[in-house]
């Protein structure tokens, strides 16, 4: 039952998928937080057409399941509009996976974002404006470094989603490590490697998850707003 | 919005109301290109064709394909989340003992089970069992694995032949959602707790209620008043999370829009993946709408001591943090 040979004859094949997974996760850490920015700056804009936009596009977005986004992203708008990235096919599910997995995570940040804003005072604002500081000014110095000690905590726990999040890829032809391990398991003489995988696996994610969880903890604790 | 002053904005004055006036009119220029090229695109690969629409208008699919798939999903989705909750109290419970040999192997349950994806603990409940149990149904446990399955386990459709244990998709997701879903809900039961103050329970203590008494008729009668609202809206990502029995071959409903609809009408796959995303976001919208609606009337309504924990802090508390921590709350619902 705990037979490590069958699992260190794939050990390549799962460092791989790790490598993979963590390809993933870093881009779309970085498109993410770009995406939900945007979607954050739509939300709160006095445009009402932005507005509104950013407000179906989180509410459509945050209601359909991460499989559902992945599969239109790569089955929908890459195998049948044929909206490629290139002509390889993994570089084109790659890119795909990364666009869906960012704009799911994105509406999250973007709401998380929208609430850190909402937690300044207004009375702050007012107090900026009352001493004659300009928009830009009250938003650099005033507002936006108190919404983002408040939002780091739950950026923490949205960055730490994510990248579990990265396993659904799966569902998007993306060969990340859960594809992978469903690829070994699905053979049905790896039978005593099912468990070393099982733990490898989640050795892996803790390795990755724990270290970033403990740091936004960390962070959040040190850059708390005293109110 | 417009009218008056906000935390970014002044009120706006004849200069920043035509220069607004000029934003709107770019950016609905700018979205409306942008979703022109897209209608360009499907027109262009002929994805407008009535013959890949129809099918939505026929009332044999939905009943043959889209209700059986939306049935699955649900049947699913709640027998999870009356597991889950079982788990929860019993781990965030345990998490909270005044003895250390209960309190560390829950916590450390809790911890595990949030940081491993919810897919691989899918896999690990589906492909496992049925590679371990042979070699168990030689050992000295063999008699014991036979009698848990045919017990207790068959109850979701497990079942044991000749040794081996097969394990349908639908228990594998259950599993799956009850261990995940059950370890946030753990801790949200523990957040729930410790947000009464802490005056409840020694006011309970000194009028002589033991532990069990101070807990079931002081703490979580005002507990679950605070907790409502956040355990409604895992609720939402409890169902979103059914999806991804997609990936195991479940046949619930995105199997049945994705892969069954598809395949007995030209392929339609974009048409069926959008008919099926409008379903799943008209029942979590309407779920996250009663989370939303109970949050405020636990808050006006004063019926405990605790401060209501939101509907939903963006995330679920990561491994490492606890649910207390997510100070910036707003109406989001979890991602995972």
């Amino acid at each position: 039952m705990f037979d490590f040979t069958a699992f260190f004859d794939h050990f390549d094949e799962i460092l791989d998928g790790f490598w993979a997974t963590i390809r993933l996760a870093a881009a779309s850490a970085v498109l993410s937080l770009i995406i939900g920015t945007l979607l954050a700056s739509f939300r709160v804009s006095p445009v009402p057409v932005l507005r509104s936009f950013g407000t179906g596009y989180v509410n459509v977005v945050r209601n359909t399941p991460l499989t559902l986004v992945l599969l239109l992203c790569a089955q929908g708008l890459n195998d049948t509009l044929h909206l490629t990235f290139s002509e390889n096919s993994s570089t084109t599910y790659y890119w795909w996976a990364v666009l869906g997995l960012s704009g799911y995570t994105g509406a999250f940040v973007c709401e998380t974002l929208r609430s850190g804003i909402n937690t300044v005072p207004l009375g702050q604002a007012e107090a900026a404006r009352s001493i004659g500081l300009t928009f830009t000014q009250s938003l650099r110095m005033i507002i936006l470094p108190q919404a983002f000690r408040s939002v780091i905590a739950p950026m923490g726990s949205i960055l730490i989603a994510m990248i579990k999040n990265t396993t659904v890829a799966a569902a998007a032809s993306y060969a990340e490590v859960a594809l992978v391990s469903k690829t070994l398991l699905d053979a049905p003489t790896f039978t005593g490697g099912a468990i070393p995988l099982f733990i490898g696996v989640a050795v892996g994610f803790m390795i990755l998850i724990l270290p970033t969880g403990f740091f936004f903890g960390w962070l959040a604790k040190r850059m708390a707003v005293a109110r | 919005m417009t009218k008056e002053a906000t935390v970014l904005f002044d009120a706006p004055g004849p200069r920043a109301r035509a220069r607004n006036r000029l934003l709107t009119a770019v950016s609905a220029v700018v979205l409306l290109a942008i979703f022109g090229a897209l209608v360009w695109r499907f027109n262009d690969k002929g994805q407008f064709a009535g013959e890949l629409w129809n099918p939505f208008l026929k009332w044999t699919v939905w009943r043959e394909m889209i209700l059986p798939g939306l049935g699955s999903t649900l049947k699913a989705a709640a027998v999870a989340a009356v597991l889950a909750m079982l788990f929860g109290i019993v781990f965030g419970l345990g998490r909270l003992s005044d003895h250390w040999w209960v309190r560390i192997p829950a916590g450390a349950v809790v911890e595990f089970f949030r940081a491993i994806p919810l897919l691989i603990l899918i896999f690990l409940m589906f492909f496992v069992p049925n590679k371990i149990s042979p070699s168990i149904a030689g050992s000295q446990f063999g008699t014991l694995q036979r009698v848990l399955v045919d017990d207790f386990f068959a109850l979701f459709g497990v079942k044991i032949n000749a040794g081996t244990v097969i394990v349908p998709a639908f228990a594998a997701v259950v599993f799956g959602l009850v261990l995940y879903n059950g370890s946030v809900l753990a801790e949200v039961v523990r957040a729930g707790v410790l947000s009464i103050p802490k005056g409840q329970s020694e006011a309970a203590y000194s009028i002589g209620l033991r532990k069990n008494g101070v807990m079931r008729l002081v703490l979580l009668p005002q507990a679950i008043r605070v907790m409502m609202p956040a355990i409604v809206s895992q609720l939402v990502v409890l169902l979103k999370d059914t999806a991804l029995g997609f990936i195991i071959a479940y046949s619930e409903l995105l199997n049945a829009g994705f892969n069954l609809i598809p395949a007995n009408y030209h392929n339609n796959k974009i048409q069926a993946g959008i008919v099926i995303a409008v379903v799943y976001i008209a029942i979590n919208m309407s779920v996250s709408r009663f989370a939303t609606w109970l949050e405020g009337r636990s808050r006006r309504n004063r019926k405990t001591s605790g401060t209501t924990l939101g509907t939903g802090t963006g995330a679920p508390p990561a491994p490492g943090m606890s649910v207390t921590q997510q100070t910036a709350g707003g109406s989001g619902v979890a991602p995972a």
